[in-house]
């Protein structure tokens, strides 16, 4: 239940099964309940066949017939363990919030970190300076990495960015360093986070954000390492979440 | 075309820009005369004075170029005047783009000249100022000589910010001059939005609209989110009285009465700057300006 979109995985005897999603809009419950739809459509089950429902998300109150919800923490780091089993930081970062979450050998949650409070760590300022330099969002990865160098842009504040891009476009600065610019001040902020928590060589990025390519390069620039990346990590929460539920229904059932 | 049609070219952020000239004074070569031009992120102001007193002032929108911002902004608080830039004995440039203040001698930075500023317009008892510009925000502690003793300050994040001010004035489709005013204008007070962060602040708002939120409700619930923040800088740096607001926001009614409410404390009142007393917009300027006598002085000196 994300600030932005809603995501459903149904997992089926530990295996992922199934797949929605949908905006999560004025009404995230009903966003809900169609991704829900949609994923049961596609698993061919009906909602009885669902042993155990778990929500997580900013919006997880909200979540229609969850049998139990599970912090957005605990779910990045159910996800990211279970998606790379050496991994022990995950990074999670979603349209309006980032977190960092560092893992015990066993896999188990030890330590996070958040930034919830400010558009700057979060997919929300890629979408603002997208609009500020008119490309499509999924246009700005690629174009910043045709840059060479990064634009001086005030990146640490949604706010006078756009101000500062306006006065840059009015200078005929190149977009692609512009983008650099942008992504790079987002991964100053992610690799802080992580920093804080201490780095272990095998790191996880997971959520929406993961996806743009401009903001992983410049993230593997600032850590110095190589990222896990899984298939679809927008639906990591998800993941997590599918995960949590698979584990209470086993129990239940014995 | 309707007349919701034209409100929307309102540029409802856009504030008064001015110029003042104390008449009354006459100056002559011999005076030492100094300007203080305190180029800031969203304006850009010029002060002149004559033997240590004030004797004009310009106020400005800052443009994208800070050396032609700086120079318009002293050309408007020349005019009127028959003062030439030859005739001033020092020109200190402060603010965020004090390097770029291409006429003058020195360049100090905006914390000093705002606390030395206050000390100049509300005298020698001010110890805490609250500087309150487009882009940061800054709490001075000051001695009764207007020098800095400590300080805590506030940038890269527009909360609490003029520019965050002017962002809301946009958004409720309220002139900027008036959003302190309209803010207060509510049966009870509600509670803060909950985000400090701007542009999620804006995101609420709209949802608080949407819900059936009044525009005056909606500004209150911003006006004090962004009054606590700021008192919450002043707390940390550590308020003493006398107490006191520099910068744009010192003229935004709903802020400055908030903040008094949550320290609990008044500030000394703004001056009528309408009328005839000093623009606390201006402090950094002045201070400036004050600066520019003392060093004039020193150099002859020597």
């Amino acid at each position: 239940m994300g600030t932005q979109t809603v995501k459903v995985v149904i997992l089926k005897d530990g295996k992922v099964v199934a797949r929605g999603k949908g905006f999560s809009g004025f009404d995230p419950a009903n966003s809900a309940k169609q991704a829900m739809e949609e994923a049961l459509k596609a698993a061919k089950l009906k909602p009885s066949d669902l042993s155990h429902v778990t929500a997580t998300g900013a919006n997880m109150s909200l979540a229609p017939k969850a049998d139990s919800t599970i912090s957005m923490m605990g779910a990045d780091a159910k996800a990211g363990v279970f998606l790379f089993p050496k991994a022990r930081t995950i990074i999670d970062v979603g349209a309006e919030e980032a977190r960092a979450v560092r893992c015990d050998e066993r896999g188990l949650m030890a330590e996070f970190v958040v930034n919830e409070r400010c558009a700057a760590g979060a997919g929300a300022f890629i979408e603002a300076m997208a609009r500020a330099l008119e490309v499509k969002l999924e246009e700005m990865g690629p174009l910043s990495l045709k840059a060479e160098r990064a634009s001086p842009i005030n990146a640490s504040c949604v706010i006078f960015g756009e101000s500062d891009v306006v006065t840059l476009i009015h200078r005929q600065e190149s977009k692609p360093e512009i983008a650099r610019a942008v992504f790079d001040a987002m991964a100053d902020r992610i690799s802080s986070m992580v920093h804080r928590l201490g780095v272990n060589p095998d790191v996880a990025l997971l959520g929406g954000v993961a996806k743009d390519v401009g903001f992983v390069a410049s993230l593997k620039r600032k850590l110095g390492l190589d990222i896990l990346i899984p298939e679809f990590p927008e639906f990591a929460g998800a993941l997590g979440a599918a995960l949590i539920a698979a584990g209470k229904a086993e129990r239940s059932h014995k | 075309m309707s007349e919701d049609a034209q409100k929307e070219d309102v540029e409802y952020w856009r504030w008064q820009e001015y110029h003042r000239v104390f008449s009354e004074k006459k100056w002559k070569n011999k005076d030492v005369i100094t300007a203080g031009v305190d180029v800031g992120s969203v304006g850009s102001k010029a002060a002149i004075m004559i033997d240590g007193e004030v004797y004009s002032w310009g106020v400005m929108r800052t443009g994208s170029n800070s050396p032609e911002s700086a120079t318009k902004a002293l050309d408007w608080a020349m005019e009127g005047t028959g003062l030439r830039v030859n005739d001033f004995k020092y020109i200190v440039g402060t603010g965020y783009g004090r390097v770029n203040v291409p006429m003058a001698n020195r360049a100090i930075t905006e914390i000093a000249c705002h606390a030395k500023g206050a000390n100049y317009i509300w005298g020698p008892s001010v110890r805490t100022v609250l500087d309150v510009g487009g882009q940061d925000i800054k709490a001075i502690r000051c001695d009764e000589t207007g020098r800095v003793t400590s300080f805590l300050m506030n940038d890269k994040c527009a909360a609490g910010t003029g520019r965050g001010m002017e962002v809301f004035a946009d958004l409720l489709k309220i002139p900027i001059e008036d959003i302190g005013k309209v803010s207060l204008s509510i049966d009870k007070e509600p509670e803060p939005v909950s985000c400090t962060c701007v542009a999620f602040a804006k995101t609420e708002a709209v949802g608080l609209l949407r819900k059936g939120w009044s525009k005056e409700k909606v500004l209150a619930a911003y006006t004090r989110a962004m009054a606590v923040r700021m008192g919450n800088l002043i707390s940390r740096v550590g308020l003493e009285r006398e107490f006191v607001i520099t910068g744009g926001q010192s003229k935004n009614i709903g802020i400055v009465s908030r903040i008094e409410t949550i320290l609990g404390v008044k500030c000394l009142p703004t001056p009528n700057w309408r009328e005839n007393g000093l623009d606390p917009m201006v402090a950094g300027a002045i201070g400036a300006a004050i600066f520019g006598k003392a060093l004039y002085e020193k150099e002859q000196k020597s």
